[in-house]
């Protein structure tokens, strides 16, 4: 995506880790009985190790209950990581307090998915995308009604809207309304999980070229989450296929649309369906039997080996690390699809 | 094209139809009188579908596709909804029947998926005893034997030993093995006519494909009709032999599942291809939104329902903002609502919208 940068000096820095997480962990514990002895724990993300650029759109895709989410409110710091270590702007943010964490809060906000959920109702329109100036004492230049009227403009509501209350508008009007109050602060970094998934399908055109405008607009960072490899496609540079709490896959756009190498992005992407008529009759399709396992209690090995076509003796046994086998293109798979070469490529850096 | 002001209730609407489909819709209407208005959910519908057929029914929310499929039903509540016209099953008029002769026909001959199994699904029964209920209901045999057969399509429809799982709650159940027992549920008496209700909107993509796999095989299987309401056009694409289109409670374009997606003729159809991102194509810059958002059912634009949010309202004079667009045939059953000229629309869609695709 080519993004216009204001000064050399973000220009430089464009391109360079904003985002690092490694080997971040999420185990929820199950407790039972009298003195909630902890019996076992939900796994919901299990090591997982990537980087998001400055200026770029990764997206985590994946079924659900493979740990999106979750991610996305570690990311944010929403919940308390079991393990590994994520760093904002070369700041270790694991294990900072709620205190420690609201002044950065400003670089790094949250689109939630469910319109409806995310504003409350007997707040104006005003209050709520106001709000982040109140909590972070930010002072506005014409106050922070004049700025919140700018931000409804920004995101295409009128600026006669500040004083209505969320139930007068729509869905994607909400969806804007939480949009406007994301940008407030003007953050580096927009987690957005499943912005679009509540809406219509053309709210939801609307609604992903606003957020492609914004990008370009502020030099925007986006970490989405979504479960739609069409929307997926449209709007990542790179991204990131989840499976049960692990990374399987991720490359760039082109390559894993083009060239998946993982076999269960290669399932995912046969079934979705495609408004073609004329490939009803003569698509291959990979079906996946069953339904994604529990995480209490993951498949030993490769975690997709319970469902894979091309699963042998060692995916039950040995673990596949999530290797780069093409450059920029990582792949946890011991026997991927798409490559000639079943090692690491020894041109390539290690990952 | 008729000057006339007023087409609601001209005979200028013809059905898409052929007399001997299984499932005949004539200028249905639902309205629901509120204190704000009469919300007009749906308002001069008519198709049909024949048995081993499936008509998708395509729209956003608010555009009366579920509406529709209540009143098929006969599951709107008594005295809340008008319903006017004729639904005909197998010959029957489903409107103004006695609630008690639906009942009999609910469920035997005609059943219903819907969205959310969870929620359609009664929590504090086992999924065996809600699927034998509506067995004995309509077939007088023994308990035993009813769970014998209750057992058989939970196996059929791919739950994985249907011996144990058949006295399971459905919360037990994931997400897609609800929506198969709900189906199961659903078949329990082999239905002629089958209406799904965003069956995979709540599932993950790869469980949706094992549901419309399952769909389309059970539907070659039985010989049903099938009506699928989505939102989804790549789900219609998959299943549908017809298609049609709504929009704030209208029909506004019905071919066959071909003609939609290769030569779509009304802007509305446009809009909404144009608003998907699609994996089989290259990726476009932009995606081409609709503008605006669907009208509210109180108040239904006057001339064309959609003309706020066309971006070729106008074209033709001010027929868009003064005159219902008559519903009728362009050519090979080919049904569309729009003022647009055959060729403006021709040459519209060939130069500027197939490109953009």
């Amino acid at each position: 995506m080519s993004t216009k940068t204001e000064t050399a000096a973000a220009d430089r820095r464009l391109g360079e880790d904003l985002l690092v997480a490694t080997d971040l962990q999420k185990h929820f514990p199950i407790r039972r009985g009298l003195l909630q002895r902890q019996v076992g724990a939900v796994q919901a993300v299990d090591g997982l190790t990537f980087s998001v650029k400055r200026g770029e759109t990764l997206s985590l895709v994946g079924e659900s209950g493979c740990g999106k989410t979750t991610t996305g409110r570690l990311l944010t710091r929403l919940i308390e990581p079991t393990g590994g270590k994520i760093t904002l702007d070369g700041r270790d943010i694991t294990h900072l307090s709620a205190g420690a964490m609201r002044p950065l809060r400003r670089d790094i906000q949250m689109i939630f998915q469910d319109p409806y959920g995310s504003l409350n109702p007997r707040h104006t329109v005003g209050a709520i995308i106001g709000a982040p100036f109140r909590l972070q004492k930010v002072k506005t230049e014409h106050g922070v009604k004049r700025a919140v009227q700018e931000l409804l403009e920004l995101v295409g509501l009128s600026p006669e809207h500040y004083n209505r209350y969320p139930h007068e508008f729509s869905g994607g009007q909400r969806q804007r309304i939480g949009i406007a109050r994301t940008l407030a602060l003007r953050p580096k970094v927009i987690v957005a999980d499943e912005p679009v998934s509540a809406l219509d399908v053309s709210i939801q055109a609307q609604v992903v070229n606003l957020m492609e405008d914004l990008q370009n607009e502020f030099d925007l960072t986006y970490v989405i989450i979504a479960h739609d490899l069409s929307v997926v496609r449209h709007v990542s540079d790179r991204v990131a296929v989840m499976y049960l709490g692990k990374i399987m896959e991720l490359a760039d756009r082109t390559s894993l649309y083009e060239r998946p190498m993982h076999p269960y992005t290669v399932a995912l992407l046969s079934a979705v369906p495609i408004p073609d008529t004329a490939r009803r009759d003569n698509r291959e399709r990979i079906r996946l039997s069953g339904d994604v396992p529990s995480p209490i209690n993951p498949p030993s090995g490769c975690r997709f080996h319970t469902r894979c076509w091309k699963a042998q003796e060692v995916c039950k046994t040995t673990e596949p690390p999530l290797a780069e086998l093409a450059p920029g293109h990582q792949a946890a798979c011991h026997f991927p699809e798409n490559t000639t070469k079943l090692t690491i490529d020894p041109t390539g850096s290690a990952a | 094209m008729t000057q006339q002001e007023d087409t609601l209730g001209g005979a200028a609407t013809r059905p898409p139809a052929d007399n001997g489909a299984f499932l005949q819709v004539r200028e249905l209407r639902v309205h629901f009188p509120t204190d704000d208005g009469v919300v007009r959910s749906v308002d001069d519908l008519s198709f049909s579908v024949a048995r081993g057929k499936t008509l998708g029914i395509v729209g956003e929310s608010g555009s009366g596709k579920s509406v529709t499929s209540l009143s098929i039903m006969g599951l709107h509540k008594k005295g809340t909804a008008k319903i006017t016209g004729e639904i005909l099953l197998d010959g029957q008029n489903l409107v103004g029947m006695a609630p008690d002769r639906v009942r009999q026909l609910r469920g035997k001959r005609m059943a219903m998926i819907f969205q959310d199994p969870l929620s359609a699904m009664h929590p504090f029964y086992t999924v065996g005893s809600q699927i034998i209920e509506a067995y004995r209901i309509h077939n007088k045999v023994t308990k035993a034997v009813a769970r014998k057969h209750a057992i058989d399509l939970l196996d059929r429809v791919g739950i994985p030993n249907p011996k144990s799982r058949v006295d399971d709650y459905p919360h037990q159940f994931s997400g897609g093995m609800r929506q198969r027992a709900m189906i199961a549920m659903a078949l329990s008496c082999d239905p002629d006519l089958l209406i799904a209700d965003e069956p995979t909107t709540a599932l993950d993509v790869t469980v949706q494909a094992q549901i419309l796999d399952l769909i389309r095989d059970l539907q070659a299987e039985f010989n049903s009709a099938v009506v699928i309401i989505t939102h989804d056009l790549g789900v219609v694409a998959e299943l549908a032999d017809d298609i049609m289109v709504m929009y704030a409670g209208r029909a506004v374009e019905y071919s066959s599942a071909a003609d939609i997606f290769n030569s779509p003729q009304h802007p509305y159809t446009w809009g909404l291809l144009g608003s998907m991102p699609r994996l089989d194509r290259e990726r476009t810059e932009r995606l081409q939104p609709i503008k605006g958002t669907p009208p509210s059912l109180i108040n239904v634009p006057e001339g064309c329902p959609f003309n706020p949010r066309c971006a070729y309202a106008g074209t033709n004079g001010d027929l868009s903002f003064t005159v219902r667009p008559e519903f009728r045939d362009v050519g090979g059953g080919h049904h569309i609502a729009c003022h647009l000229e055959a060729q403006d629309r021709q040459r519209i869609w060939e130069t500027e919208i197939r490109p953009k695709l």
